[in-house]
């Protein structure tokens, strides 16, 4: 076997649905190129498995190139797995050794459901985005787009926030299975621009609200979502969300 | 089928206007009596659904994703154009039009693309007010940069993300409508077939990708907005679900497929490393502004990129195109990468990848400067690659990546079958043969923002929708053939998995209908899909299980992609000329570039569904260049 091939154990999570128990089961995948991606390493487990008339292991994946937030895994216990700033799909086997074990499990919170071994229901996060997380401009009659200027750091600090791809990992990294991040980096874009402005106060009070009634728990401070985020957003934003909320409750 | 492309009369700057002002109107009142539905929720379709839901329709939105907001339009990098002329550079709605019919190498509509030109400016203000992050100057106002085919810079970006930007722009207006309950958004939802009633496209049949359950859904009209079939080649830089099963079913419901072999192969992607790869992954073109392209002089010299002199390297667009240089359009970009590497001067394990540079940017505006500019592209190429293209320059090689072809569409966006309007990259409209940098955004936003909202009142205002229901024989009936179509997928008991019939195909697409065609490889293609198709149906293994079941998603695609790919073969054998992205081998000028042959192929090729195994009948759209002469296209 050549360097560069590797041999592993697996023990992914299989669950048929939300109402039946999973478990943990084993499986072991050889020749595993140190240049595959960690979803490769999948795609080859369940060709095996298709072969030989098995279920194959269903998880979610779609761009493969860390921007569409679709795929989604706890790997040996971390969210996307151990290298910083990535999506589990850019995650290269290059990070693991010949004959490591490794344990894969779905994201688990209350606010998403399993729908099939690493599938998981993440409807709640489109629910909170409808809840205001937006500027409320129909199409047509907006003013040319340097009618207002919009300073170099505000705008910076907007994309920073802007850059969340909505995939749950700071859901199910957090030990309340909280959202907050993920909806303080909407409020935080937006409320970084003027054109956030006017409705900044209802945004905070409902997107927050929303994020209350899917159940999903509150922040604590832990920073376990910080550290796990592909897109290093920052918990920063959700001490700016808290500041958007007491403004929107002060001033309602 | 007679084509008619429905170009108003006028000068080519008033014909949208003038246009707009002949639609005939539905009143707000009556709005919310139709009902629409859209398939599709990327820039085109999302757009179009906040759109008409903000009028007042009714509207459903399908997308096959968990959620609308991670449609593959969310993975565009570089930017989105527009005549704005902030530069003060010489920019405007003509020269974006001019550019963009230049760079479809003449085989776009004029009226179109004029008109996209038009409302290019449009977007920007809406996307600006939707609170879209585009990058600003220190003194607050958009920046822009340049991209390939222009001598201009009239690109907007957000970072590296402007795709994902514009799309949370229109996801986000999207969902304000849901919450207001104007649109009604199912996820998970994979169109596999489109009902006609009267000849007028009234519903599509959809599967719940979790439940399994086929669903019928019915509307007055029908807004397709599902993307390009790049995925045909196996490996390109679309989504793992992207398809062409909505477009193809579609078509053999009786919509015309436009110019199927336009395809577009991008320069600037991460090199394949091994067969196990599930797709490949695309580095902004953006970098081509700073990054310089180069392979060895000499044949085989396998040294490391930092060891070869300066004057052993052949910065070969350089030297081949000095005026426009590394920005040249995508096609040349590609075909000249084959050419060096075909050459055997190609670098890399494979020999399939040329250097993308970065040394000379980086010593003269410091490395901040290019890490604040490309810093997520050269972070993703480590991660891909485990190299870091700060130290050593980056390996690029090109891949399938956008297709220029799709359903047929009038100047209102509708296709052949009356009621079926197709936006975005679905339609064949805007790109000619080759597609300008930074256009793909653009025309999927004008046609879901600014176009169909028009057109599609137009079309309700003036023709006779009879009503209908979920339980008409029409619905029953084409549900019927997609149960049976899954029940005997579901059945087959062989041996090779759709995955593995999909590579097979998309090797015979890249080796055969890729980056060079000619005659025998095309009839060769068209031979082996043949052969490919008849073992699918002996050979296929599908996992059991009718619920939520992956593999059964992708066999159907598959399947589908057997039969596209010989459409795409025949167009590109009867398109005996080479343009843009089509490059017959047979026709190229003595230095190697794609020579058109205007005498016999200004024209879009439109063809109709025939039957099975019966050759698809072809019909042409002739092409008129009043506005833009006909030239051989020249970067040099």
């Amino acid at each position: 076997m050549s360097s560069d091939r590797m041999t592993l154990r697996l023990r992914i999570w299989r669950q048929m649905d939300a109402d039946t128990p999973g478990k943990l089961v084993d499986y072991t995948v050889k020749d595993v190129s140190t240049h595959m991606s960690f979803l490769e390493m999948l795609d080859v487990l369940n060709e095996d498995l298709i072969r030989k008339a098995e279920r194959p292991v269903e998880f979610d994946s779609d761009c493969r190139e860390g921007i569409c937030g679709t795929c989604g895994m706890v790997v040996n216990g971390m969210a996307h797995g151990p290298l910083d700033g990535t999506t589990v799909c850019q995650l290269h086997m290059r990070h693991f050794q010949d004959g490591d074990t490794i344990t894969i499990e779905p994201w688990r919170s209350r606010a998403f459901p399993v729908i099939r071994d690493l599938v998981v229901d993440r409807g709640s996060l489109d629910r909170i985005i409808a809840a205001g997380g937006y500027v409320s401009v129909d199409t047509g009659g907006a003013p040319d787009a340097n009618a207002v200027p919009i300073s170099k750091i505000s705008v910076d600090s907007a994309m920073d926030a802007a850059a969340c791809i909505g995939c749950g990992a700071c859901v199910a990294a957090c030990p309340n299975g909280s959202a907050a991040l993920f909806t303080a980096a909407k409020i935080t874009h937006l409320s970084h621009l003027p054109q956030g402005q006017v409705e900044r106060r209802e945004r905070a009070l409902r997107m927050v609200a929303q994020m209350d009634d899917e159940g999903f728990g509150n922040c604590s401070n832990h920073a376990e979502c910080e550290a796990v985020c592909p897109k290093n957003i920052s918990i920063r934003t959700i001490a700016r969300m808290r500041r958007e909320y007491l403004r929107g409750l002060v001033v309602r | 089928m007679k084509l008619d492309a429905k170009i108003p009369a006028g000068p080519i700057q008033d014909k949208w206007d003038s246009h707009r002002f002949n639609l005939k109107l539905i009143s707000p009142a009556n709005k919310r009596k139709y009902h629409i539905i859209v398939v599709g929720t990327g820039l085109a379709g999302a757009s179009a659904a906040a759109s008409l839901g903000e009028l007042g329709y009714e509207v459903t939105a399908f997308c096959i994703q968990d959620s609308p907001r991670r449609a593959h339009s969310i993975a565009a990098q570089g930017g989105i154009n527009a005549a704005k002329n902030y530069a003060n550079d010489g920019d405007s709605i003509w020269r974006l039009f001019y550019d963009t019919v230049k760079g479809g190498d003449f085989r776009a509509r004029e009226a179109n693309v004029y008109r996209l030109a038009q409302v290019s400016v449009n977007i920007i203000d809406q996307c600006v007010a939707q609170g879209v992050p585009f990058a600003r100057e220190y003194g607050g106002l958009l920046a822009t940069r340049s991209f390939g085919g222009t001598q201009v810079t009239r690109t907007f970006y957000a970072r590296g993300q402007t795709g994902q930007q514009l799309l949370l722009g229109a996801y986000q207006a999207m969902m304000r409508q849901v919450e207001k309950g104007k649109v009604t958004v199912h996820p998970r939802r994979e169109m596999l077939d489109l009902v006609l009633v009267n000849g007028q496209a009234r519903g599509v049949i959809v599967r719940n990708l979790i439940t399994g359950e086929i669903e019928r859904y019915a509307g007055h009209a029908v807004v397709l907005a599902t993307g390009g079939y790049g995925n045909l080649y196996y490996l390109s830089t679309n989504a793992v679900n992207s398809n062409a099963t909505a477009i193809w079913r579609c078509y053999k419901r009786g919509a015309a497929f436009a110019n199927p072999c336009f395809t577009q192969i991008h320069p600037t992607c991460i090199p394949v490393s091994g067969s196990y790869q599930s797709k490949l992954t695309l580095m902004s073109e953006s970098l081509r502004n700073d990054g310089r392209v180069w392979v060895p002089k000499m044949k085989g010299d396998k040294r490391p990129p930092l060891q070869i002199p300066e004057e052993e390297r052949d910065y070969y667009l350089e030297r081949k195109y000095p005026s426009f240089g590394n920005l040249v359009p995508r096609d040349i970009a590609s075909r000249n990468a084959k050419e060096v590497c075909d050459a055997g001067r190609g670098v890399g394990e494979t020999g399939l990848a040329v250097y993308l540079d970065f040394a000379d940017t980086i010593e003269r505006d410091g490395i901040d400067s290019v890490k604040d500019k490309y810093g997520n592209l050269f972070d993703m190429y480590e991660r891909i690659t485990g190299e870091n293209g700060y130290v050593t320059p980056m390996r690029i090689y090109p891949a399938i990546h956008y297709t220029m072809g799709g359903l047929w569409v009038d100047y209102d966006l509708m296709s052949t079958i009356p009621g079926l309007f197709v936006l975005g990259e679905a339609n064949f409209s805007d790109h000619g043969a080759n597609r300008l940098g930074a256009s793909a955004l653009m025309q999927g936003l004008a046609d879901g923002y600014f176009i169909i909202p028009y057109t599609i009142g137009n079309y309700l205002a003036t023709t006779a929708v009879a009503p209908t229901a979920t339980d008409s024989v029409e619905f029953k009936c084409t549900l019927d053939e997609v149960r049976g179509r899954i029940e005997k997928l579901l059945a087959l008991r062989g041996n090779r998995t759709p995955r593995d019939f999909h590579r097979e195909i998309g090797r015979i697409m890249w080796d055969y209908a890729g980056m060079g065609r000619n005659e025998k490889g095309l009839k060769h293609a068209i031979e082996e899909l043949r052969r490919i198709r008849g073992e699918f149906w002996q050979d296929l293994v599908v996992p059991a299980g009718e619920d939520l079941n992956k593999n059964l998603e992708f066999a159907g695609r598959v399947a589908d992609y057997a039969e596209l790919g010989d459409l795409l073969a025949v167009d590109a054998l009867h398109r005996k000329e080479s343009c843009g992205g089509h490059f017959r081998e047979e026709s190229q000028t003595p230095e190697g570039e794609a020579l058109r042959d205007d005498a016999n192929f200004t024209y879009a090729a439109a063809w109709e569904f025939a039957g099975e195994d019966a050759l698809p009948t072809l019909h042409k759209e002739p092409l008129a260049f009043e506005h833009v002469h006909l030239t051989q296209r020249s970067y040099k």
